[in-house]
């Protein structure tokens, strides 16, 4: 035997409580969706989980409903401290059953169970801790004083980080006072139920937040409802877009999380060794279902083989198998449309005349699974180092100095992430003053922290996740409050100031024209 | 006897240069009487498309230029206006059929206003960015960056306030500017390129055209080397089409605002136009 | 790589590019790349998280006895000290007889000649079931004193049937850069591990990594060690904190890997002091496997250098055989 087979070490199921059906959760209960149920299944064994109900349009109706009077009753008139505390309740529970959901994730997720149980649901924990704490400090989000929420939040979110990303769209919202109607993505939508079941045991007041179970239709009926006032979301570039057109000439606020197509830029001085764990972290990490995976290695041509071959070694003890299994690296695809793309790029990768090279891994008999695939002698014009794979496929590019690094990473309509790895501070400085993305990544890549703002340049989306531009996505300035520009300007109407920036959803909404004039509650 | 004046031939600004249209048509401009004041250059989706040209081919430069540069090289402007206040005032009281008191009284807010914003220059980066505590080893810090190439449609009721009010926070970060000027009342917005041609502003930062907003904007709006769109004064066009044709490349958009307070000052018209990139390094003693 | 058919030293000049001169080999090793600290404790503490169950760990208890250095560095240490040592290493389990012996037994030099009596027939290649007799010397732990009492302190320890010597390098030395001297040192240490048949006693190079203090020193060190003839490259004395690391351990494992990259020769790791649970143990057995392989978890290229693991490992082999939770006193003490 070899022991770098390691026994089996599955992770136990018997902490699940599942349902044989999941209803909607609206309005504090769950209920029953008129549209007809579907079902979720591990993508590792394709095995029925549980029924999920399926949202209509007046389900999504009723949804939007509950969300803006428990705006009007409840939510928008406590006081921030009070919201705060329901927050840390949250995030305590959360790592309460934290193992609970961790195993829920992976199981329908098929991400490896080290994952969801050392990334993402202490993540999502830290989420609610991190915003549970602004609740009560609006004040200092950059917005003047007594900034005002906007309303009724609809957020749509995607299935390769199910609860993290439930976590990154409700716990800022609800900081900020605002109302929530949240539709997971369908193949992964078990998480957010049991996050139902703990907004339940803290017992949030009804209505604040609402969840919405079904395909796109319900996302497309929730992001078009008419009593939203803002909508965020996480998803591909084509959706996005999709949305941008339709909340066009609205008032709707809009928050994009969307496609990239990262260059992870190695130097030949970089630590070679973290740089290496790097690619393998920025590339095969949640097996590549990442919008901000390192997805295109650029390389310095002098180290080209040596890295190739230093990470062709470290890959063949990559383990792929059950997710649920405590030492797998590589888990399952989330599903067989998802295997479908990545294979057919990668077939084109082949045609298009890039070298392709794939670990030598044993693939279970059922379920969807790709192997950690490398591929070398890739051109800029090829499609899989223009378009996002959203899989484990890495595509290999050289280049000779740091001017022409740059340019190559920067050469996409995306602009999401990026990293650098050299030993060389000054240069790590100037190129990450010079790359168009919007989280960089200097020796190290793929890190997350509810403190630090996320989100992308150009296709890649707008507005920030995270930190305090992260809260000011879900505020406003003080509607009453008078703008005193400066010396010159003429009072002028806050709401006048802050519409300037209305359509760009941009971060950073700072008017600091506003004055800290007496401000009245937005009166909605 | 009365001397003969020499009338001033209005023309584009792209590139740091005065070209004609290349469509070679013009229009009339004519005074709050109707009276005829000018020819001015009738701008083509072409022009346009070469005055993104410039301005893509100028955001190196102005985005690299440090803060306090290009605070300086605003504030130059504002003091350039000053010494043409007497010509400003006498564009607008012709275009716009005001006082000679509300004239001078929009320019001096103009000129003030330019003030305002090149005192940003070297701080908005302070208010709009952060140090982010991290849990973990890192050095984490956001820094707002300008997001490129800007187009705008600059407010329509007004010659110079409102041009000035929609182009100076977008300089401010770095973008570089594409502008379509009040279809009516150009008169200003090309002696505004006179005072940048001749002041330290890189050719191609800011570019001028005039004609029809309805018939270029929406070239600009789906224009996909065009990073940004302001359309601030497209309030009476169809401007929610433009804002669907932005989609397509996902350009940060304002939308249009009315009246004398349009794109009042604003921190956020500066930010709205930004980029927050955050940087992530790790720390390591040993 | 034509270095395979050079002697040592002559590969490690054509390596160097020069003679060993301090600013030769400062060339050859500040040319080496740098390590992120963050990211090797990073990668240290994933490969912390496996979950070693079972079968698997049932080997990996075993192995981790194998590969033990059962040691005793006193200055109170007798020769009743040392035959009690050597009993407990030659029956690390007195109830359990299929409990394998431990690879080596380490002691003071002077302490050679009661470890070889007490072993008698058991003396010798722990590939063949016997138990190796390992010597520090050179001045440990501070190796502060002259070359040639070094040098006599090894050629002693050898001549009183040391196995293998455990040397220090000259910190000192290599802080302030002269690398040309703790180059010549280990060249010469090594010559003085040779015996009249012509073999040599295998030298450990000690770099006490907690008083070389940055993850690059530590890189720079083990590629010097390694140049200057090293069989095996070792973290601690266990004299100075922090002794082994599981990050300065993967990190050393690395060099030996690259080395074996470079030249096709395999040398040993040996992470010293502060190992004191199976648990911590089995994260060492991990990150040898996943780092250089699973063929270099044998006594010729892998060992702890331990006292107190020992019965921790005997207590977790005790519970996996009974299937319950064994006490100290039914391990015995050396």
């Amino acid at each position: 035997m070899s022991f770098l087979e390691y026994a089996p070490a599955p992770e136990s199921q018997s902490i699940l409580h599942l349902k044989s059906d999941y209803g909607l959760f609206i309005d504090g209960e769950f209920v029953e969706g008129q549209g007809t149920p579907f079902q979720t299944i591990s993508p590792a064994t394709e095995k029925h989980i549980a029924n999920i109900a399926h949202a209509s349009e007046a389900d999504v109706d009723r949804a939007v409903a509950a969300a803006r009077r428990a705006y009007d009753t409840t939510w928008s008139r406590m006081s921030g401290s009070d919201r705060g505390k329901y927050l840390f309740r949250i995030a305590r529970l959360v790592q309460e059953r934290a193992r609970e959901l961790a195993v829920a994730e992976t199981l329908d997720n098929g991400k490896p169970i080290k994952e969801s149980r050392d990334v993402d649901v202490p993540l999502v924990a830290a989420w609610f801790f991190y915003y549970a704490g602004w609740a009560d400090k609006l004040d200092h989000a950059g917005l003047g004083a007594n900034p005002a929420s906007l309303g009724v939040a609809a957020q749509v979110i995607p299935w390769n980080f199910p609860l993290l990303m439930l976590a990154w769209k409700i716990a800022p919202a609800l900081a900020a006072g605002n109302t929530v109607v949240i539709k997971p993505a369908e193949t992964t939508s078990l998480s957010a139920m049991i996050f139902a079941e703990i907004l339940q045991q803290a017992d949030l007041p009804a209505g604040v937040v609402n969840i919405v179970t079904g395909a796109g239709e319900t996302g497309s009926a929730l992001v078009n409802h008419g009593d939203v006032n803002k909508v965020a979301f996480t998803g591909s570039t084509a959706v996005g877009r999709m949305i941008a057109r339709s909340t066009a000439g609205t008032d709707k606020r809009l928050t994009l999380e969307l496609g990239g197509k990262a260059a992870n830029i190695v130097f030949d001085d970089a630590p070679i060794d973290q740089a290496i764990e790097g690619i393998v972290n920025g590339i095969f990490f949640n097996q590549g279902h990442v919008c901000c995976a390192g997805s295109r290695l650029l390389v310095q041509e002098n180290i080209h083989d040596e890295v190739i071959e230093r990470l062709k070694a470290r890959l063949s003890t990559l383990r792929l198998g059950d997710p649920l299994d405590k030492n797998t690296d590589i888990g399952a695809i989330n599903s067989r449309e998802q295997l479908e793309r990545i294979r057919e790029l990668s077939d084109i990768g082949e045609q298009e005349g890039a070298e392709r090279w794939t670990a030598d891994c044993a693939i279970p008999e059922n379920g969807f699974w790709f192997a950690p695939t490398i591929f070398t002698n890739v051109s800029t014009s090829n499609r899989i180092a223009r378009d996002e794979v959203f899989g484990p496929v890495l595509s290999v590019l050289t280049f000779r100095t740091p001017a022409e690094a740059i340019a190559k990473a920067n050469n996409t309509p995306y602009g999401l992430s990026a990293g650098i790895w050299t030993d060389k501070g000054s240069r790590i400085l100037a190129v990450a003053d010079k790359l168009r993305a919007g989280v960089i990544w200097a020796n190290t890549f793929n890190r997350f922290d509810p403190a630090s703002p996320f989100g992308g340049y150009k296709e890649s989306g707008y507005g920030r996740e995270g930190g305090r531009h992260g809260l000011a996505a879900y505020l406003k300035p003080a509607a009453s409050a008078s703008a005193i520009a400066a010396a010159p300007a003429k009072p002028v109407t806050a709401a006048k100031a802050q519409n300037a920036s209305e359509g760009a959803a941009a971060s950073a909404r700072a008017a600091s024209s506003v004055t800290a004039a007496k401000a009245k509650k937005a009166s909605k | 006897m009365t001397r003969l004046a020499v009338p001033k031939t209005y023309k584009l600004y792209i590139g740091g240069k005065f070209p004609r249209s290349e469509s070679g048509r013009t229009y009339e401009v004519l005074s709050n009487s109707g009276e005829f004041l000018a020819n001015a250059a009738m701008a083509s989706r072409k022009d346009a498309r070469d005055a993104v040209v410039a301005a893509r081919s100028a955001v190196s430069g102005w985005s690299g230029a440090t803060g306090y540069n290009r605070g300086q090289v605003l504030y130059r402007i504002a003091e350039l206006l000053e010494g043409r206040r007497a010509q400003f005032v006498a564009e607008i009281r012709d275009v716009e059929g005001v006082s000679a008191a509300a004239a001078s009284a929009q320019v001096d807010e103009a000129i003030d206003r330019w003030v305002w914003y090149a005192g940003w220059a070297d701080k908005y980066v302070q208010v709009a960015g952060n140090a982010n505590a991290v849990s973990g080893p890192y050095f984490n810090i956001s820094v707002p960056e300008p997001t490129g190439v800007v187009a705008i449609v600059a407010p329509q009721d007004s010659s110079l306030l409102g041009l000035v009010s929609a182009v100076a926070p977008a300089l401010v970060a770095g973008n570089t500017v594409v502008v379509i000027a009040s279809e009516k009342l150009p008169l200003a917005a090309i002696s505004l390129s006179e005072v940048l041609a001749t002041s330290d502003v890189p050719g191609g930062v800011v570019n001028i055209l005039t004609g029809s907003p309805a018939e270029i904007a929406p070239w600009l709006a789906s224009h996909a080397d065009v990073n940004a769109i302001d359309l601030v004064g497209a309030g009476s066009l169809d401007w929610i089409s433009m804002q669907v044709a932005a989609a397509d490349t996902l350009k940060r958009v304002f939308t249009p605002e009315n009246g004398p307070d349009a794109a009042a000052p604003a921190l956020g018209r500066i930010t709205g136009f930004t980029e927050t990139k955050t940087v992530w390094h790790t720390k390591g003693l040993i | 790589m034509t270095g395979t058919q050079l002697i040592p030293t002559e590969r490690a000049l054509a390596l160097i590019g020069g003679e060993p001169s301090d600013a030769n080999l400062r060339r050859y090793l500040h040319g080496i790349p740098g390590v992120d600290a963050v990211g090797l404790e990073q990668r240290a503490a994933a490969l912390g998280t496996r979950s070693v169950k079972t079968t698997s760990k049932a080997w990996a208890l075993d192995t981790i006895i194998k590969l033990i250095d059962l040691t005793t560095l006193e200055g109170a240490d007798t020769p009743g000290k040392v035959r009690s040592l050597v009993a407990k290493a030659l029956t690390p389990d007195a109830g359990d007889p299929s409990c394998p012996r431990v690879a080596a037994v380490c002691v003071y030099g002077d302490m050679v000649p009661y470890a070889v009596a007490a072993l008698g027939a058991a003396h010798g290649d722990p590939d063949k079931g016997g138990v190796s007799v390992a010597a520090v010397a050179t001045a440990f732990p501070s190796g502060r004193a002259s070359r040639s009492i070094k040098l006599e302190d090894t050629a002693d320890a050898v001549r009183a049937g040391a196995d293998e010597i455990d040397m220090v390098i000259d910190r000192g030395a290599f802080l302030s850069g002269r690398y040309g001297l703790v180059y010549d040192e280990i060249v010469a240490v090594k010559e003085a591990c040779k015996r009249p048949d012509g073999s040599y006693a295998h030298l450990k190079v000690i770099l006490e990594t907690g008083e070389l203090n940055t993850y690059d020193n530590v890189r720079r060190a083990s590629w010097l060690a390694i140049l200057a003839g090293a069989d095996f490259i070792k973290t601690s004395t266990g004299k100075v904190a922090p002794a082994a690391t599981l990050p300065v351990t993967l990190l050393m494992l690395e060099v030996v890997r690259d080395w074996y990259r470079l030249t096709g020769e395999k040398i040993g790791v040996k992470p010293a002091g502060g190992i004191r649970s199976s648990k911590d143990a089995i994260k060492y057995v991990v990150t040898v496997a996943e780092t250089v392989g699973e063929e270099w978890l044998t006594p010729h290229l892998f060992r702890f250098g331990a006292s107190s693991l020992l019965n921790d490992v005997l207590l977790q082999r005790q519970k996996m055989a009974s299937g319950h939770y064994s006490g100290a006193d039914y391990v015995t003490i050396d």
